[in-house]
């Protein structure tokens, strides 16, 4: 790897980083989302910071605890706390309790649908609500990892320890176990619905091509993948843990299978977040030195957006239209690009 | 956990045998007027009296690891927990975590060693164990999770020691040392012990690992000459039958669980010594529940320390030998059933 020696300090790489407008941030922020073109930075406990594209921001105070988890589906952010409350956030700041759980219990993790229903567990427990309905709840053997919705019908794949759960929760039908060895914390779909990929608490990937249940082993990084995100058209699934941007090539009917992963973008520094634009073959990744690179696909060109300074990059999001770029650091720091 | 810990957060273990008083401790270290904040991981809600925003409860879920090693088992639920926490740091100064009464504490510490994410942001500062002065000694005859527990322990706490004569409290100890000679052992009632002696211990601090440990590797204030109890158990019976007087204290040997020490004032070769230590938690580490050590290496002017939870491992050089010090290599080895001749003899060769 001694080849790689692009130190984005160096004048050699183009740099943007005159054109991000610094977010003032009272408390770091764990978690970036859209509300339309309104940023919203959502702190580790009590509040969500909206911000627009001058940078000028405004606190909103959502909770009294700790903030745990959060999703968006660009119209409200929903969210999982510490006191066992799960809060509805929208532009307007409106704040909706959705659900509490009566054991006051953490919930971990929280999912949304495209047609309003939301996903969310607490322990072994994970729970879907439709827009107008009850909740209605299944327990899985283990504690929860992680929660996703299927991109087509109500399906939701509920990773815990030795595989994943896919629970149709409006069918009696029994919910069908993906199994392999081990402890799973993340779990996504491909936008196609034909992959399930998850991140596991070993520093690996485990897939499925879910027609026939086939097995994708995705291993070799140094560290354990927090971040996973698909590309544009879902040719690609970029992936943080380890010292540049590991993309697994999901294009063909086979996935990856016997393929070799795209590395682009490497660092003196280990990858911690990477956000896929939503529209072109390019993707934003931080670094735990803090700092954060666009980089097209196809040629692996960089382009600084922040430079390395203190900790971790913490978050990345593009908003819808793929026109800016939010990020938060675990520092505090937090910034908007627009493009 | 040998870098400094400055910027981690240090982690507690409260343990101890059903009804020994964890729960008590745990309510007196949150009551007390220390000025720290402290975030608790229990396993029940509703037994803290006291009212804390940062408590959370635990499922005590124990994952194997998928390295084909069957004893490397991590807490998953406190991977989860602790980085749910982390995101809140600067709220609170420390964390403790309290077991349930049968928990088996090493995949508790065994978390702090391999889990990356738990390692970068905290450090495991002590096991302590509580422990019923009147019941200890019936558990550890029935109850192997209350033998593990007190072998594990850096700080003992023999607790209730108002509901037992001197006679019983002596003959709890003595069993408690025959296990575990090691740890600091405190006798309470009420779990009236100094926060000081539970807190803050740095007990797996590389660095510190001595300093606050008088009785590590120290034979002499509970002397336990391992020369006694050489593995002829054929004529014995039971350990409970074969106690037997030092000075006064009386003395016991546990089949089950035991500790071995061993020292030599002769260098260490390093290439000898590193290999013999791995393969010996290699294949011997499900019985070994605990080891530590610091070793003089062979042309080294540095002290080498390690430690090390069943198969893991973690060593560092610590700093230069000093000049009124004995150049003098220590290894404790707390396990059940320790294969003694074969560690003694391998140690041997490691001499250089």
């Amino acid at each position: 790897m001694k080849d790689f020696n692009r130190a984005p300090e160096t004048a050699s790489i183009v740099s943007v980083t005159d054109r991000v407008a610094s977010v003032k941030l009272d408390a770091p922020a764990t978690a970036v989302h859209f509300l339309g073109d309104v940023t919203a930075f959502v702190g580790a406990e009590e509040s969500v910071t909206f911000a627009g594209s001058d940078g000028e921001a405004k606190p909103v105070a959502v909770h009294g605890g700790g903030i745990l988890c959060s999703a968006s589906d660009s119209k409200r952010i929903v969210m999982g706390c510490d006191d066992g409350k799960l809060i509805s956030l929208d532009a307007k700041s409106n704040i909706v309790t959705l659900a509490t759980d009566a054991k006051r219990r953490w919930i971990d993790n929280v999912a949304l649908h495209s047609d309003g229903a939301v996903a969310w567990s607490a322990g072994k427990t994970a729970y879907v609500k439709a827009p107008k309905g009850e909740a209605k709840s299944l327990d899985v053997p283990s504690t929860v990892g992680g929660l996703a919705f299927a991109p087509k019908g109500v399906r939701l794949a509920v990773a815990h320890y030795n595989g994943v759960t896919l629970w149709f929760p409006n069918m009696g039908a029994k919910p069908e176990f993906l199994e392999w060895k081990g402890s799973h914390l993340g779990v996504t779909f491909s936008a196609d619905n034909r992959f399930l990929v998850t991140s596991m608490h070993e520093a690996a990937l485990h897939g499925w091509r879910l027609a026939d249940s086939r097995h994708m082993r995705m291993t070799g990084y140094p560290a354990r993948v927090r971040s996973m995100s698909w590309s544009a058209g879902g040719k690609f699934l970029a992936t943080s843990g380890s010292d540049s941007v590991i993309l697994w090539p999901f294009a063909s009917k086979d996935g990856p299978m016997g393929k070799e992963p795209g590395m682009l973008a490497p660092l003196h520094a280990k990858a911690t977040v990477v956000a896929c634009h939503p529209k072109d073959d390019i993707f934003a990744v931080g670094y735990s030195d803090g700092t954060i690179l666009m980089v097209r696909i196809e040629d692996g060109a960089e382009i600084l957006v922040r430079r390395n300074a203190g900790e971790p990059v913490a978050a990345l999001a593009w908003n819808a239209k793929g026109s800016l770029l939010a990020f938060a650091t675990e520092d505090g720091d937090a910034g908007l690009l627009t493009l | 956990m040998s870098e400094a810990a400055a910027n981690k957060i240090p982690v507690t273990v409260l343990t101890g045998y059903l009804g020994a008083g964890k729960t008590t401790l745990l309510n007196r270290i949150l009551s007390e007027n220390h000025g720290k904040k402290y975030a608790v991981i229990v396993n029940e809600f509703g037994e803290i009296g006291i009212d804390n925003d940062l408590i959370v409860g635990a499922d005590e879920e124990v994952f194997e690891m998928n390295n084909g090693c069957v004893c490397c088992t991590v807490r998953g639920d406190l991977v989860r927990i602790i980085d749910g926490l982390m995101k809140r740091k600067g709220k609170f100064d420390a964390i403790i975590l309290e077991t349930t009464g049968l928990a088996d504490p090493a995949p508790v510490a065994q978390t702090f060693f391999v889990d990356e994410d738990v390692r970068e942001k905290t450090a495991l500062d002590a096991v302590v164990t509580v422990a019923d002065a009147k019941w200890l000694s019936d558990r550890l005859k029935d109850a192997p999770e209350a033998k593990n527990q007190i072998a594990f322990a850096d700080v003992i706490v023999l607790n209730k020691t108002d509901l037992v004569t001197k006679p019983e409290l002596a003959e709890v100890e003595a069993r408690i040392r025959a296990i575990n000679p090691y740890a600091t052992l405190h006798r309470t009632e009420r779990a009236q012990v100094k926060l000081s002696d539970v807190l803050e211990r740095g007990a797996f601090d590389l660095d510190r690992i001595l300093e606050i440990e008088p009785e590590f590797l120290d034979d002499g204030g509970h002397d336990h000459d391992h020369d006694h109890h050489h593995h002829d158990h054929d004529g014995h019976d039971h350990h409970h039958d074969h106690g037997h007087s030092h000075g006064g204290m009386k003395h016991y040997h546990d089949e089950d669980m035991q500790s071995l020490s061993l020292r030599t004032d002769r260098p260490i070769d390093p290439t000898k010594f590193m290999p013999w230590l791995q393969e010996l938690v290699a294949k011997d580490g499900e019985k070994i529940l605990r080891s530590k050590g610091i070793l003089s290496f062979k042309g080294d002017d540095d002290r080498y320390v390690f430690q090390g939870v069943h198969m893991m491992l973690e060593g560092d050089h610590q700093r230069k030998w000093r000049n009124d010090e004995k150049r003098e290599s220590r290894l404790v080895f707390i396990g059940r059933e320790l294969p003694e001749q074969a560690i003694r003899e391998g140690f041997e060769k490691t001499i250089a």
